[in-house]
């Protein structure tokens, strides 16, 4: 018995096995959760499908969110795969590498236009295609970080992504509550991901993030864990919330003085 | 248990993200020509050097590592 028996779900963003969405989907199969996946590109596919098959999952299926046809055509492949869907994870951000580094001022236009478009839009794109396929309601989940609320160097334009995505889930939440459908985002800590290693100076943040979080750095089974939460329904009122799994390093406001000595 | 040298750690970091035999490995071989990495293997071959080695390698450093032997030079000079 699991928590997603009969619960079917689509899992948008898995590069490779370090993808948070991939611990993601680790957790919710291991519930008993029909999962579908969507990636990005060619050169995923061959990332992506060994992954799909050690979990039994057949539906696999390419889809650029930032273009519309492609959206359209998935979302009628997931609707005579699966009929309807329980639940959706957006896992999936991009700027390109020149504006993840350097002096925020800099940001080009076209540079904030292609974070917001994949990073933010793209979850009203799919929310859009998904609620008529949730009836009955369902759940929606997006991945946000603490640079859309605290300025964190380098992060820079998709910090800015990341705030409106986080307004976008409130208003999604607004919105789709009339269809009893739930939307929320967990803000995780940083984790070496391959987004993760495009943002400058990666490393050091993780490290000091870890030495300041009251718990240490977080890794993709908390999240997936979290996740079993944000999309089963021990959470069914829940919905426009952004819930941080980052170990508490959210709560502080100076490092704890004596952290070196613990240990 | 003799302690592994660079190029051996790097060697079976690189086997195991290629899916190649050690054999096909050498101080000359040219990362993405000789052993067929594409641009993600890349960047995921510098996250796991980085991960076994610790420290940073940075977006130039990486660019101007074609070959093993480069990157053992890279890691053993850190
Ligand atoms: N790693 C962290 O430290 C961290 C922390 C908090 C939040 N997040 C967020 O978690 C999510 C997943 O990132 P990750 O760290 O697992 O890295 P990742 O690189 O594994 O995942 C990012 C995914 O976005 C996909 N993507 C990019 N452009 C796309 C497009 N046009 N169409 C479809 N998919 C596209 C990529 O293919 C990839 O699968 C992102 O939203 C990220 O911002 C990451």
């Amino acid at each position: 018995m699991g928590l997603f028996d009969g619960k079917r779900g689509m899992i948008f963003g898995i590069a490779n096995k370090n993808s948070i969405a991939w611990g993601i989907a680790q957790a919710l199969a291991a519930e008993g959760a029909e999962l579908g996946f969507s990636y990005a590109g060619e050169m995923l596919q061959k990332r992506v499908e060994p992954l799909a098959e050690s979990l039994g999952v057949t539906f696999v299926e390419e889809c650029d969110v930032t273009n519309e046809e492609a959206i359209d055509a998935l979302f009628a492949k997931v609707e005579a795969h699966f009929g309807k869907l329980d639940f959706l994870v957006h896992s999936i951000a991009y700027a390109p590498r020149e504006e993840l580094g350097g002096r925020f001022v800099n940001t080009s236009r076209e540079g904030f236009r292609i974070a917001m478009d994949v990073s933010c839009y793209s979850l009203v794109a799919l929310a859009k295609r998904a609620y008529p396929l949730m009836p009955e309601g369902g759940a929606i989940m997006a991945m946000t970080y603490y640079g859309a609320e605290k300025v964190t160097p380098n992060y820079n334009v998709m910090g800015v992504a990341k705030a409106a995505l986080e307004a976008t889930v409130r208003y999604l939440a607004w919105d789709l509550g009339q269809n009893q459908i739930r939307v929320n985002a967990i803000s995780a800590g940083p984790i070496k991901t391959l987004a993760a290693s495009g943002v400058s100076g990666f490393r050091k943040s993780l490290n000091y993030v870890g030495s300041v979080a009251p718990m240490g750095n977080v890794d993709q089974e908390d999240i997936g864990d979290a996740a079993r939460y944000l999309l089963s329904d021990w959470s069914r009122k829940v919905t426009g919330e952004v819930l941080y799994v980052d170990g508490g390093f959210n709560i502080m406001g100076a490092p704890d003085p004596s952290a070196d000595e613990k240990e | 248990m003799a302690e592994k040298s660079t190029f051996e750690r790097v060697r079976d970091i690189v086997v195991e993200q290629l899916g190649i035999e050690a054999e096909e490995v050498s101080m000359d071989s040219s990362i993405t020509e000789d052993l067929g990495a594409d641009s993600l293997d890349v960047v995921e071959l510098i996250m796991a050097f980085e991960e076994e080695f610790g420290g940073e390698i940075t977006d130039e450093q990486s660019k101007a590592m074609a070959t093993i032997g480069d990157v053992v030079t890279h890691l053993d000079a850190q």
